[in-house]
């Protein structure tokens, strides 16, 4: 078996590698306003004359790299909560993460905080600080009821904090004047412009962090999803890991939702077309789908920009286009 | 099936004993509008502005100028108009914006005597200014302060007339501390006027909106000569400003950050279409073209 998998490693992930490379490199040169590549890297023309070079490194490249980062993470963290929860239909959002992290970056918005730091503006901060509250919460719950964690309590718990956190978004809103309350609105809709390289660099390190822990999952995945038990007779402290997953990809949601706001079906759209192409094995299907939601989520956005310049369509718009029916479609196909 | 068939009885009870609205007697005041509710900030300005301001018994929620206006009761806004408070305070006028179709029916099945308004450009505020003077019985007034604003207008446009008008990218919304959610204006509305009344060339004059959320992209590409950002709000210091400004600073070969044309105008009143437009446009004007009012 362990041959068996490596070959396909082999075989499989350099072809999703490419994919992903491919749309990292050809993303930048596509957009609403023609360039010139040839002047973009030509160092001989200063940097303030340059067009070409700023719209290619200051509006495109933050925004594609965004993107990849952000449609890995959501991609990888809905693989590792759909094997925790046991349910094909669990997404990065479904444990309250994305809307501590709203709550939090619409607090900001409606009270006008303005403290940055490190290049990172203040709605991004307090969005990762109530990702992390949420997560908190949660986990404490979910904690609370054994000796390890409960996977039906962290779904309730979950589905529940997110429904009453969006009340406390609808309070604020509410409260907020009106185009504060467009702001939010706007900032739901998940949005790729990140305007510099420093917020990317501020998610990085979380994300990094979370990929490590992935990295050590896919085999325990595997087992637990046959069922706690057995996973726990084949040898796995199944507590532990399940602590590992939950907090790696709650961090790792938290901060891209921070980074680019709650888009989403990436991680539910890119885990099953990638399960499509590949099979179950989770040692396979988690660095796939790192590779193909970050190709993916770069496609979408450039649908988002090019398709009524000058005007943007918001990213999540895009990707629920996409992944909306497509959910419908594993609904009743599982069903 | 009993519960739903009593459910039913009783929904048929409150139903028959709903009042018909046919039935409400209708009383026509005789002279112009003495209790009048304004929901929209900008045609509450204007009624205090033309006289009208001992009529208005109520005002929005986000009504804050002038002063006399922010002491009266508030009863909701454009979302949130608290309908029984309006309807307990017996208005002979209530001035609504045009979106408010709930409002507009409930009002209107109480007949209660409606002033429906849209935000448009330079030329509306003028024309609503008129037709809320005529049915206020403040006619003369209205138009006197309608004249004044055209003059005033006209005045600005004349001075900066014989000069270029620069490319200029009006930014009226900003997601502190970056270059993200940038809202601008479109080729639409009153700001678009107030712009070109200024001596500027709206840089997204092609867009048929009122607004537009620009890309870095977009605004690299269209290469604006000067960036003009409005804080709407309590005036900014001079840092605050300058701290503002220097988020453009990644936009290097923008024309207006390499020539330092970057301006920020902060203030009250500065994005609301009333009395107050000619003031504002004039410091969208001294800022394209200080040399015009230079002493």
């Amino acid at each position: 078996m362990t041959a068996t998998i490596g070959r396909r490693l082999r075989t499989v992930l350099p072809g999703f590698a490419v994919a992903a490379a491919a749309a990292v490199l050809l993303a930048p040169t596509i957009g609403s306003t023609p360039i010139s590549l040839g002047r973009a890297f030509d160092r001989s023309i200063p940097w303030a004359d340059n067009v070409d070079a700023q719209i290619f490194f200051v509006a495109r490249l933050p925004r594609v790299l965004a993107a990849a980062l952000v449609g890995s993470t959501l991609a990888t963290s809905g693989v590792v909560l759909q094997a925790l929860l046991r349910n094909p239909l669990a997404t990065p959002f479904t444990l309250g993460v994305s809307a501590g992290a709203a709550l939090g970056a619409l607090l900001a918005i409606a009270f006008g905080l303005d403290v940055g730091a490190m290049g990172v503006s203040s709605v991004p901060i307090a969005s990762f600080v109530g990702s992390l509250v949420a997560t908190g919460i949660v986990y404490a719950l979910a904690r609370s009821q054994r000796r390890g964690l409960s996977t039906n309590v962290l779904l309730l718990a979950g589905v529940t904090l997110n429904s009453f956190f969006s009340a406390l978004i609808l309070f604020v809103q509410y409260l907020a004047d009106f185009t504060q309350t467009f702001r939010t609105v706007r900032w739901l809709m998940g949005d790729l412009d990140v305007g510099s390289y420093g917020p990317i660099l501020a998610a990085l390190p979380f994300i990094l962090l979370a990929f490590i822990a992935f990295a050590l999952l896919p085999r325990t995945l595997n087992l637990l999803t046959l069922g706690g038990d057995l996973a726990a007779a084949r040898g796995v402290d199944v507590g532990k890991a399940e602590r590992m997953a939950f907090i790696s990809a709650s961090l790792a949601t938290g901060a891209a939702v921070s980074l680019a706001g709650p888009i989403g079906f990436i991680g539910i759209v890119v885990p099953h077309l990638v399960r499509l192409l590949v099979g179950a094995d989770h040692r396979l299907v988690l660095p796939a789908s790192a590779f193909f939601g970050a190709a993916f989520l770069i496609g979408c956005d450039v649908v988002s920009r090019t398709a009524f310049p000058p005007l943007e369509l918001p990213v999540g718009v895009v990707t629920a286009m996409i992944g909306g029916p497509f959910f419908l479609w594993q609904l009743v196909r599982h069903s | 099936m009993t519960r739903v068939r009593a459910f039913l009885v009783a929904l048929a009870l409150c139903v028959g004993l709903a009042p018909a609205p046919a039935a409400v007697l209708t009383l026509q005041a005789p002279g112009p509008p003495q209790r009048i509710i304004s929901l929209v900030p900008a045609l509450t300005e204007m009624l205090f502005a033309i006289g009208a301001g001992p009529q208005v018994i109520a005002v929005s929620s986000f009504d804050t100028y002038p002063p006399e206006a922010a002491s009266r009761p508030r009863v909701g806004a454009l979302l949130d108009p608290d309908v029984e408070r309006v309807l307990s305070m017996k208005p002979d006028l209530v001035a609504i914006y045009g979106s408010q179709d709930d409002l507009r029916q409930q009002l209107t099945r109480a007949n209660i005597a409606l002033f429906d308004y849209r935000h448009g450009g330079l030329d509306a505020i003028m024309e609503t200014m008129r037709r809320l003077g005529e049915r206020t019985g403040h006619g003369r007034e209205a138009n006197e302060i309608a004249e004044d604003l055209e003059r005033r207008l006209e005045a600005i446009r004349q001075r900066t007339a014989g000069r270029p008008h620069p490319k200029t990218l009006l930014v009226f919304g900003r997601e502190p501390g970056s270059l993200r959610n940038i809202y601008v204006s479109g080729g639409r509305g009153f700001l678009h006027d107030m712009l070109v009344v200024a001596g500027g060339v709206d840089l997204f004059a092609d867009v048929d909106r009122e607004s537009v959320q620009a890309t870095t992209e977009a605004i690299l590409a269209r290469a604006p000569d000067v960036i003009l950002e409005l804080h709407e709000g309590p005036a900014m210091d001079a840092t605050a400003a300058a701290r503002a400004a220097a988020a453009w600073s990644r936009l290097a070969a923008a024309p207006a950050v390499k020539n330092g044309r970057v301006h920020v105008v902060s203030g009250e009143g500065l994005v609301v279409p009333g009395p107050r437009v000619a003031a504002s446009t004039e410091r969208l004007a001294r800022a394209l073209h200080p040399a015009a009012f230079a002493p």
